[in-house]
């Protein structure tokens, strides 16, 4: 019973976030580009479906995957787990005593960034608008890595406490050599891959994970050194996009199934 | 025309079905982890086995349904309108869209309300404004109006590269390096919470819509590639509020 009004309050949730969208959508057809809606009754049923999916979806989350990821990151960072895990006391703990830490960041990371909805849709339309050249599966696992290493990165961070800044320079140093080898095709698609990531899934969990270490190393506090691994997460998956692209160069696919970037007459097919 | 329409409905159910069968395959690692690090790890059961099954469906079915939504509704339509806005020729318009669809869809957006309330907190415990619930609020409901206002910069920006050809990995790297260059004069409480505030502005309904936008633009402008012009509107809008925070940090 009270998952059936969860649900709805979630449905409702969503229909609420959605529907001014929708409504400046509708307004903008209909007082600039004149004429109503094409094809107005699937975008109606479409949008339908996107509340209720978003709602039950998140509903399903907050009863399996939060609580439990949350209990988790809980557990990991208690003073008491990591004392039986290394046998010394929490104000010895040096970094690499926090190894199941690093461990968890990077496998759920990797695991929520596949179930990340604004991906599989930014994945769909890359392969879509590559014409196949880039899968939809291979490229979610690239953009999964660099969350999961970036997770992981960011989790080493905290416990350190050096500056987000110093990673976040040093991170874009690699990007900027990587865009200077990597396909031209690939740069906007990783670039765009660095937002993407961080939506439903993965910040609730990541955020929980943060806030829990910060409190638990000793001379950390939550405000100052529990934000920040967001931003992790949202500058590694362009490194591991690149790196596709890269690889994918090298073994010479991408260059021979894809149009030349300034070929500019050929019309894409916009057939979903 | 409503018979065609009716038909393609019908043949998108069978898609549905696809759907759910790789929103699971999709979920699957997810439950590998938890399930790997309860039993090896944690060593401590899981409670409530049934209520994790029924979670474990919804979320399935809400994925298939969500995706099936998004190829039916939020693809077609963001498509759509940037077609339409292109053969309309009116750049006005395509920049007002732009800005309206950047800052409309974050100034609502519930992962921002968090962060804005969290960061005011932090402002106010570092005595950076007073600590009062008046002070916190104004301060909260600033942050939300920067970062929306930047996201529709952030669109507005990237459609004008895609209007004007320019180099997207110079705008970008550019505006990193000046988001570097800020952080070294900007209260250092500030810093966590604008980086993050870059990840948190795109939502799961937004990106499909605003991909879609770019990838229509390039695809309907003569000379335009919609693989190497359509993307790159969402790294604007993870760049830009990472900027206007730092910023709002300094001044207010």
């Amino acid at each position: 019973m009270e998952l059936i009004t969860n649900s709805l309050a979630f449905i409702a949730g969503s229909a609420i976030d959605v529907l001014p969208i929708v409504i400046f959508l509708f307004a903008f057809q209909r007082l600039v580009i004149g004429g109503p809606m094409p094809n107005r009754k699937n975008i109606i049923v479409g949008f339908l479906f996107v509340v209720v999916g978003l709602g039950l979806f998140l509903v399903g989350l907050e009863q399996t995957l939060f609580p439990l990821g949350r209990l988790m990151a809980a557990q990991l960072t208690d003073p008491a787990f990591l004392h039986d895990a290394v046998g010394r006391g929490t104000a010895a703990l040096v970094w690499q005593d926090y190894y199941w830490v690093y461990l968890f960041a990077l496998a759920i990371g990797f695991s929520t960034t596949l179930a990340e909805p604004a991906l599989i849709a930014v994945s769909m339309k890359a392969n879509t608008v590559s014409g196949g050249a880039i899968g939809v599966w291979s490229l979610r696992v690239a953009v999964a890595i660099g969350v999961g290493v970036g997770v992981s990165l960011g989790c080493y961070r905290i416990i350190t406490g050096y500056p987000l800044h110093y990673f976040i320079a040093a991170g874009y140093l690699v990007v900027i050599a990587q865009t200077a080898m990597a396909p031209k095709m690939i740069v906007p698609l990783a670039y765009d891959s660095g937002g993407v990531t961080t939506s439903t899934v993965t910040v609730p969990l990541v955020t929980a994970l943060g806030l829990g270490l910060s409190e638990a190393v000793p001379g950390r506090s939550p405000l100052l050194d529990g934000f920040g691994l967001v931003a992790f997460a949202s500058l590694f998956p362009i490194i591991s996009v690149l790196a596709y692209g890269q690889l994918a160069a090298f073994r010479g696919r991408v260059s021979t199934s894809i149009p030349d970037a300034r070929d500019g007459e050929k019309e894409e097919s916009h057939a979903l | 025309m409503p018979g065609t329409a009716a038909l393609k409905l019908k043949e998108s159910f069978l898609a549905l079905f696809d759907d759910a069968v790789s929103s699971l395959r999709d979920l699957l690692p997810i439950v590998f982890v938890i399930g790997v690090f309860q039993i090896f790890v944690i060593k401590a059961p899981v409670s409530g086995l049934m209520s994790l099954l029924v979670g474990g469906m919804l979320v399935v079915l809400g994925l298939a349904f969500f995706i099936f939504g998004l190829r039916l509704a939020l693809f077609p339509i963001g498509e759509g309108l940037a077609h339409a806005l292109a053969k309309k020729g009116s750049i006005f318009w395509l920049i007002t869209f732009a800005f309206v669809l950047g800052f409309g869809t974050t100034i609502a957006e519930p992962a921002l309300l968090a962060v804005a309330a969290e960061a005011a907190e932090v402002a106010a415990n570092a005595d950076l404004i007073a600590r009062t619930e008046e002070a916190k609020s104004s301060y909260a409901t600033g942050l939300r109006l920067t970062v929306a206002l930047a996201v529709g910069v952030a669109l507005v920006l990237g459609v004008f590269r895609i209007l004007a050809n320019w180099s997207l990995p110079l705008m970008i790297i550019g505006g990193y390096i000046l988001v570097v260059l800020i952080t070294t004069v900007a209260p250092k409480e500030i810093v966590g919470v604008a980086y993050d505030s870059g990840g948190v502005t795109t939502s799961t309904v937004t990106v499909p819509l605003v991909t879609a936008l770019g990838v229509g633009l390039a695809s309907s402008l003569r000379g335009r590639n919609p693989m190497t012009d359509g993307f790159g509107l969402i790294a604007f809008a993870s760049l830009t509020p990472i900027l206007f925070v730092l910023v709002y940090g300094m001044i207010a």
